[in-house]
């Protein structure tokens, strides 16, 4: 690993970088092509990788003929909600759990993180049973509450280790002027971790749109998001690629913004601060 | 900084979060017990009767069972083995001086953010299809007979598909952490005449121990739950050649209604899964203590 | 009002007894500095009035009434942090006013109250400014006046000199020093600086191993160490701490003389030694001094009077001041 290059080996390293890469993305590159085609041109062979009639057909029809808006809401609602939800449960968790520690902390963290690892299936009957009873199944409500409990280890983990970089002293400080733990909070930790618990919104954001254990099982069409929506697409197959890939690229565009966004944040999340 | 006070206060605002997470495991893990050990169909309710350990004896001896155990240890083992050596790759090829690395990592960690069903039906149709898929037409240019993946080769087009959205997972977290191999480490190995690949074997890979047994563990939790790519491609089939674990689970409850043989099976699940996450919060408490 | 009691004030972290017991009562108005090497409990004592940590056991009274139950924010103190802890999020207006306004004053109050005390600090240019662009010596002085503007009882300081450099730090202990004599509140210092304490202290404490080893005056500590360990802590050069024969001929187990009392001369009556090391600093010079059977010892002569290493010299003791302390290293009086 040589570290002065040469231009020659720097030029070939790249090409062959942006070849494995490419095919990386390709399947995103093809699907956003396709839905630019006539149902027609994404059927026929050889396919046409740039040069072919642009169309914006395939976006219009997605929403007239499915009411695509009204499950992009839903997910939104899911997503935003179980976010905000676990968020104002996490805040006050994680302020005790990194300044106010006692000795159980480290094996109530632990068991968090270990509630994540059970397999949804494992309590698939329960829950399915449950939500049947209390009317809850294909409710936005019920999918909110289930999200939310879902993440909060994670959403819990990733403010712990946000809070843990703040100087305690600084806390101390607003205890000496007077703070109660609700203001220091608000004042002084909320606004000094802003970065960190905006990170933590966007993985959450990320996770619970893409949640489809849930989503698929519990969801048919009042509540359901963009991912129960486009498993729909997987019945009548063949006919409608352009389409396919024109709810499948709305579906993914804001969350692949936000996700490139905080990709730097994301390691520490996603790993639950074993890797920085 | 504690006091009695402010741990009195931390203990009240940690409770919220530990009612809610012990009644969200607890409550449905012992109901999935309990019904675990009874004779219950959902299209009969009240009928039920106790059936002692019956569910487990039918279901651990079912050969669907021995399918989907072995289907869903391939899934993850397989998708295990791309990820981490392709990961490890990949994460060795952006950490070089390349140009536009910026761009190539955006593009190499985009499929993650893609939801299971989207990634699962573009693989299915656009590119897998055997007619008019894009693999299709690049065998047929290169005067191959086109793959019929679902038919022919389903389980690995599943193991595709998810090794395709956990790729990215990989090579982020080994990229970050090459990232952080200290250069001075790097300079030292040099001037130590340390040529590439006993560099990589002896500081490298060291190095990288770490975060690839978090990438396997974690990883391990989610593929073993895989089931979103499996609902929208393949229901499971051809005959059971694509049902694990969890789609086994699934299809007992929701399209048998035998809530006690699935409930017998989520429980399975969970034992498996708990073997994982035991060295997986080691681990992590590990780190915690540093 | 700020007078300050502590009573058989204990603290265990753990099993560990970081302050076995300490009584001590500080009055209104009065400058208290808590001087001891690091882990002796100095900080901890601090943190324990400062309500920051609770006691183990013990009570703590502020102008008589029992603080122990009461929560950092209700002690009506306030402190003045080593890393000076400002909010940085906050322009130096708020992290001056932050105090005011979590206790629910007026807006044009705190207004006032902010401009004066950043007027008496010199900091009115940086009001609008965020911490960041701040110098060392004026996050110091926005901390002073975080501190100052609410009008506590008593002011905590912990080390807040340690972060600013030599000179920075000359100029701000003296002008702690005014401010708190102009103010007239009782201030607590902590420090382990021994030159810190003795200039701006009316008592020091001096903290070893979570124990008051002396309280006093500067100038009491000086002159009559209680024990060996405040005779070699205080005063700088160190005292010279002598055992054996020297020592048992006045009735000692150790004796201690200060280098400015312990005479460089060629010679006369006294130690002989051979000069090791000889330190000229313009109005002092100090000697190092090899003698053979005592060890090495320190004197402080005045100005230059052409010592150079390598040359004998006779060390005269000023037999008045002596200290003699005994087995135990209390000192004899």
């Amino acid at each position: 690993m040589a570290r002065k290059q040469t231009l020659t080996k720097r030029i070939s390293v790249t090409a062959l970088a942006w070849l494995f890469s490419g095919a990386i993305f390709f399947p995103i590159y093809w699907m956003v092509i396709t839905s630019f085609k006539t149902e027609l041109a994404a059927f026929s062979t050889p396919p046409t990788f740039l040069f072919f009639d642009w169309t914006i057909e395939n976006y219009e029809t997605v929403q007239t003929r499915s009411n695509y808006l009204h499950h992009a809401m839903n997910s939104v609602i899911l997503a935003g909600g179980s976010t905000l939800l676990a968020l104002l449960i996490a805040i006050p968790a994680a302020w005790a759990m990194a300044f106010a520690p006692t000795d159980r902390t480290r094996g109530t963290l632990l068991w968090m993180l270990s509630t994540k690892m059970m397999p949804p299936v494992g309590v698939l009957v329960p829950i399915y049973l449950i939500y049947r009873d209390f009317g809850l199944l294909d409710s936005r409500i019920g999918l909110v509450i289930l999200l939310c409990l879902g993440n909060l280890p994670i959403v819990i983990w990733m403010l712990f280790t946000y809070f843990k970089e703040i100087p305690k002293d600084i806390l101390e400080a607003a205890r000496m002027d007077g703070a109660t733990v609700t203001k220091e909070i608000i004042y002084v930790l909320a606004p000094m971790s802003l970065p960190g618990i905006a990170s933590t919104l966007l993985l959450n954001v990320i996770l619970a749109w893409n949640e489809a254990f849930w989503t698929l099982n519990l969801t048919t069409s009042d509540a359901a998001p963009l991912t129960t929506f486009i498993a729909s697409y997987s019945s009548p197959e063949g006919l409608f690629w352009a389409k396919l890939s024109a709810a499948s690229t709305l579906a993914i565009a804001p969350i692949l913004i936000i996700g490139w966004l905080s990709q730097r944040q994301l390691v520490r999340g996603l790993t639950f601060g074993a890797v920085k | 900084m504690s006091t009695r006070e402010t741990r009195a206060v931390g203990r009240l605002l940690v409770a919220p979060s530990v009612i809610l997470l012990f009644l969200w495991m607890i409550v449905p893990l012992a109901l999935t017990i309990y019904f675990s050990l009874l004779r219950y169909d959902l299209l009969n309710p009240g009928m039920e009767t106790f059936a002692g350990l019956d569910n487990y004896y039918w279901f651990l001896t079912d050969p669907a069972f021995s399918t989907a155990l072995a289907n869903t240890l391939m899934l993850v083992g397989a998708v295990l083995v791309i990820t981490v050596v392709g990961g490890t790759l990949f994460a060795l090829l952006l950490d070089q001086p390349v140009f536009g690395q910026k761009v190539l990592r955006l593009m190499v960690i985009a499929p993650f953010f893609v939801m299971p069903t989207v990634s699962a039906l573009v693989w299915k149709n656009l590119l897998m299809h055997p007619v008019s898929g894009l693999f299709a037409w690049i065998a047929n240019s290169l005067g191959l007979t086109p793959v019929d993946w679902f038919a022919e080769v389903p389980l690995l087009s599943v193991i595709l598909i998810v090794a395709w959205q956990w790729l990215p997972f990989a090579t982020l977290i080994l990229l970050t952490a090459l990232q952080s191999l200290d250069e001075e480490q790097k300079e030292a190995a040099e001037m130590d005449g340390a040529g590439a690949i006993p560099f990589f074997f002896y500081i490298v890979l060291p190095h990288l121990a770490r975060p690839i047994t978090v990438v396997i563990l974690i990883e391990t939790i989610f593929l073993l739950t895989v089931f979103a790519e499996i609902f929208v491609t393949t229901g499971g089939g051809p005959g059971l050649q694509t049902t694990n674990i969890a789609f086994l689970v699934y299809a007992q409850a929701l399209l048998q209604y035998d809530v006690g043989g699935a409930s017998a099976g989520g429980i399975v699940a969970v034992v498996l899964a708990n073997i994982v996450a035991f060295f997986l919060v080691r681990i992590i408490g590990k780190n915690l203590e540093a | 009002m700020g007078n300050i009691r502590l009573e058989a004030v204990h603290k265990a972290f753990g099993g560990v007894n970081v302050i076995p017991g300490i009584d001590l009562d500080i009055e209104d108005g009065s400058f208290v500095v808590f001087v001891g090497p690091s882990g002796c409990g100095k900080s901890t004592l601090l943190r324990l009035i400062a309500g920051l940590e609770d006691v183990t056991s013990g009570r703590i009274f502020i102008d008589g009434a029992n603080v122990v139950d009461l929560p950092a924010a209700r002690r009506g103190l306030s402190m003045v942090f080593q890393s000076y802890a400002l909010y940085p999020h906050m322009s130096v207006r708020n992290n001056i006013g932050f105090g005011l306004k979590m206790a629910g004053q007026p807006k044009d109050e705190i207004k006032r109250k902010v401009e004066a005390a950043a007027a008496s600090l010199n900091l009115t240019q940086y009001l609008d400014r965020k911490p960041g662009q701040l110098s060392g010596g004026q996050r110091q002085r926005v901390a002073i006046g975080r501190a100052i503007v609410r009008e506590p009882k008593a002011f905590l300081f912990d080390e807040p000199l340690s972060n600013l450099d030599a000179a920075l730090r000359v100029n701000m202990r003296l002008e702690i020093a005014s401010l708190q004599k102009k103010l007239g509140t009782t201030a607590i210092y902590v420090t382990h600086d021994q030159v810190e304490a003795m200039t701006m202290a009316d008592k020091i404490v001096v903290l070893n191993a979570g124990n008051v080893e002396q309280v006093g005056s500067p100038i009491e500590l000086y002159e009559r160490p209680a024990n060996l360990f405040v005779a070699g802590f205080i005063g700088s050069p160190k005292m010279n701490l002598i055992t054996g024969a020297p020592a048992s001929s006045l009735g000692a187990e150790t004796i201690g003389v200060r280098p400015e009392h312990l005479v460089a001369a060629r010679d006369g009556e006294g130690w002989k030694g051979r000069i090791a090391v000889a330190e000229h600093l313009g109005s002092d010079t100090f000697l190092y001094v090899e003698v053979p059977g005592v060890g090495t010892l320190t004197s402080r002569t005045v100005g230059e009077l052409g010592f150079k290493a390598g040359e004998s010299v006779v060390l005269i003791p000023d037999a008045k001041r002596i200290h003699r302390f005994d087995k135990t290293g209390k000192a004899i009086r």
